[in-house]
């Protein structure tokens, strides 16, 4: 057939839902693998909701879109209850990521799939939030102590805590990069220009919202769920624009990310863009999924891996941190 | 009692976002907000019913319960326990 | 993936790609009777691959993957490779189906009625399916319940079933061997031995059932049966279902429906023919 079995795939069907129609059999199978490897299953089913496909991916995305809206229901109900929680304190509650976009009904939302609640808070009232937490059922994951020291020194977040009766995750977070990261954005000004979406549930505001997937993709990551960050991008500039976008990354030290993500998710998803070497690289690494949903190309994957918690710390706290997990027995890039 | 709680008038969820099936010495519901399933016993069915949708005061729920039923100091006690948790649950909303 | 074998089980299709030609033998042979999947387009990928390059060929041990994944699941010896695609079948279907209510049970059918058998692992619910089918029921399946939540039928899902240490000996004296997979001993759970469903079952793979008697069988006790009340098999069945949850309130109505619907019994018993008697008793009486 001659079409490439990677990401491309599944920016093209995105990007083009109509075009589908020229899948075979062999290529809707390899798209279905690549959108589950990369969290956006649900994403298709919705951008392909009402086009001609063949029976059998019409069931297998028709339970998608059930799956997202009962992902959806969960995630709004975790943020209900932690805004409950947490109004006594009179704390700003600001919602990100998944929640945050289906709580204000974005395009970005539709078909997400959701895992943990992410919110953000002042650093100052963390122990306050972090006691209310516990007090009203949330757990510690992992007590080890050399990660708890770790991160609550030099992380952007507390620990991760999970609800003893409803086993969902939450993940609180003071600002949107580590503290050891050399970009060091603005916290105080993401709280204090936070959307109310309603009453006690806030959301960053969408310029805001753009600073953060770009933030989230190139510097807290190792790309990993990259294909859906920029999803992310795309469709929020699709809804709000980029008007006072370029000043605001500039605020929050993020010119550079958020400049790429948008040419990387124009690239992508949208109209193309002019790219430069290192956009191609950053790109390469994205699609690197085969028709088995399988992570490929494993060598940009573990430069990738390594630079991004280089950005997170000095290279001598990286190694010595490396050392120690790889000492217990734990880290390295997932394979297979 | 504590005073200050006497105005709050409780309510059941509305209707849409509660469905209740009656299962022997069980009553299951589900609860389409939070897609939780809860498994209730007396008196938790009761106190649902009698809330209904209009909603009364604490003191109100106790009479209307005492109508059908014997309440002690133990069963007040642990009428209150209950209607927390149906707070907490979102199975009862407060006005 | 360099090998690679795609089937279709009832209403679900599977493509298996595996890094060793073994596994793929073994599933052509014995699967050969069944379907391939719906527009060629399958529901679920598993894959078996080796960790590392090199334990393809040196102490090869056989990982599960695909779709649906438990990332600290230990991998298998290759000998074992059959058992580590039932498993990574076992899997996407646990993690991945939102179409049907799924409900861990055995499922047999006679006269377009369906007997459920579920209970815990090890109360002997594919030994029972497997004995049952032997004596004039359809097998629907062994593991896995698909409980439709528009119409409350009950569909086939007759994968391989898996026969573990005493039982491979009862059934196997029962069927030709031709109907056997392979003997795959030292596995987690024992000595387990593959039971190919007989043409009757395949020939009706897509025939839905009403379900009419749930049973809970125990394995090991002086012959009994009991009632069960209808909050009881709820819970239990919340319990043996992998997405109940995750199936919202069509999960909630399914349930519901199928526990206020259909009568439900425990079942003692201490070998299998007692078995057998009590499961015909409880059906004639239902």
């Amino acid at each position: 057939m001659g079409r490439a079995l990677d990401g491309w795939l599944l920016a093209q069907a995105l990007r083009d839902p109509g075009g589908t129609v020229a899948l075979g059999a062999d290529e809707w199978t390899a798209l279905l693998a690549i959108g589950r490897a990369e969290q956006m299953i649900g994403t298709l089913a919705w951008r392909l909701n009402g086009i001609d496909v063949p029976p059998s991916v019409a069931r297998i995305l028709a339970d998608a879109r059930a799956s997202a809206e009962q992902g959806r229901v969960a995630a709004l109900w975790e943020a209900e209850v932690a805004r409950r929680v947490l109004a006594p304190l009179g704390v700003r509650m600001v919602l990100l990521k998944g929640t945050a976009f289906v709580a204000a009904g974005l395009q970005a939302g539709r078909g997400r799939s959701i895992g943990d609640l992410d919110i953000l808070v002042p650093r100052a009232a963390l122990d306050a939030v972090e006691a209310a937490l516990l007090e009203a059922g949330w757990e510690w994951v992992k007590p080890d102590p050399y990660d708890d020291a770790y991160y609550r020194q030099w992380m952007h977040e507390l620990p991760p805590l999970i609800h003893r009766d409803r086993d969902r995750m939450i993940d609180v977070h003071h600002t949107i990069l580590p503290l050891t990261a050399r970009i060091t954005p603005d916290a105080g000004a993401l709280l204090a220009d936070a959307v109310e979406l309603k009453p006690g549930l806030w959301a960053l505001s969408p310029n805001d919202m753009l600073v953060h997937a770009a933030a989230h993709l190139f510097a807290d990551g190792d790309l990993a769920g990259g294909m859906r960050n920029l999803w992310d991008v795309h469709c929020l500039v699709a809804e709000f624009g980029a008007d006072g976008l370029a000043g605001r990354a500039a605020q929050h030290g993020l010119s550079h990310e958020v400049a790429r993500a948008l040419r990387l998710a124009a690239a992508l998803y949208g109209e193309g863009a002019r790219l430069t070497p290192v956009d191609r690289l950053y790109l390469y690494r994205l699609t690197a999924r085969d028709g088995w949903g399988r992570a490929m190309r494993p060598i940009t994957r573990m430069a990738f891996y390594i630079r991004s918690h280089w950005l997170r710390m000095p290279p001598a706290m990286l190694a010595r941190h490396l050392w120690t997990k790889w000492r217990k027995g734990g880290a390295g890039p997932a394979s297979g | 009692m504590n005073d200050s709680r006497g105005d709050i008038v409780y309510r059941m969820a509305r209707p849409e976002t509660l469905k209740i099936v009656h299962l022997d010495s069980f009553t299951a519901v589900f609860h389409r907000a939070s897609g939780i399933t809860h498994l209730v016993t007396s008196p938790v069915p009761e106190i649902l019913a009698a809330l209904g949708e209009a909603g009364m005061t604490r003191a109100d729920l106790m009479a209307r319960l005492s109508v059908d039923y014997v309440l002690g100091d133990a069963e007040e006690g642990s009428l209150d326990a209950r209607l927390e948790e149906l707070v907490a649950t979102g199975l009862v909303a407060v006005a | 993936m360099r090998h690679v074998f795609q089937v279709r089980i009832g209403p679900i299709g599977f493509r298996i790609g595996s890094d060793w030609r073994a596994p793929i033998a073994q599933l052509e042979t014995l699967y050969a009777a069944y379907p391939k999947p719906e527009d060629g387009v399958p529901d679920f990928t598993v894959r078996l691959f080796a960790a590392r390059p090199w334990r393809r060929v040196v102490r090869p041990a056989v990982m599960i993957g695909g779709d649906y994944i438990l990332p600290e699941a230990a991998p298998l010896p290759l000998a074992q490779g059959l058992l580590a695609a039932e498993m990574g079948m076992n899997l996407q279907m646990a993690l991945g189906q939102r179409h049907f209510l799924l409900l861990h049970a055995a499922v047999v059918e006679r006269d377009g009625k369906a007997l459920v058998l579920t209970g815990v692992s090890g109360a002997g619910k594919s030994t029972l399916a497997a004995l049952l089918s032997l004596r004039g029921w359809r097998l629907m399946g062994d593991e896995f319940a698909l409980l439709d939540p528009a119409t409350g039928l009950l569909h086939a899902f007759p994968r391989l079933v898996s026969l573990k240490n005493a039982s491979v000996a009862t059934v196997a004296a029962e069927v030709p061997a031709d109907r056997l997979g392979p003997m795959l001993e030292g596995t987690p759970k024992g000595t387990i031995r593959h039971l190919v469903p007989d043409a009757a079952a395949l020939a009706a793979m897509d025939a839905p059932a009403r379900p009419a008697l749930i049973l809970f069988p125990s394995f090991g006790y002086d012959s009994a049966t009991r009632d069960v009340a209808q909050s009881e098999v709820f819970v239990r069945l919340t319990q043996a279902s992998t997405n109940y949850v995750a199936m919202g309130e069509r999960g909630f109505d399914a349930l519901t429906a199928l526990v206020q619907g259909v009568p439900a019994r425990a079942i003692d018993y201490p070998d299998t023919d007692s078995a057998i008697a009590l499961v015909e008793a409880a059906w004639a009486a239902r």
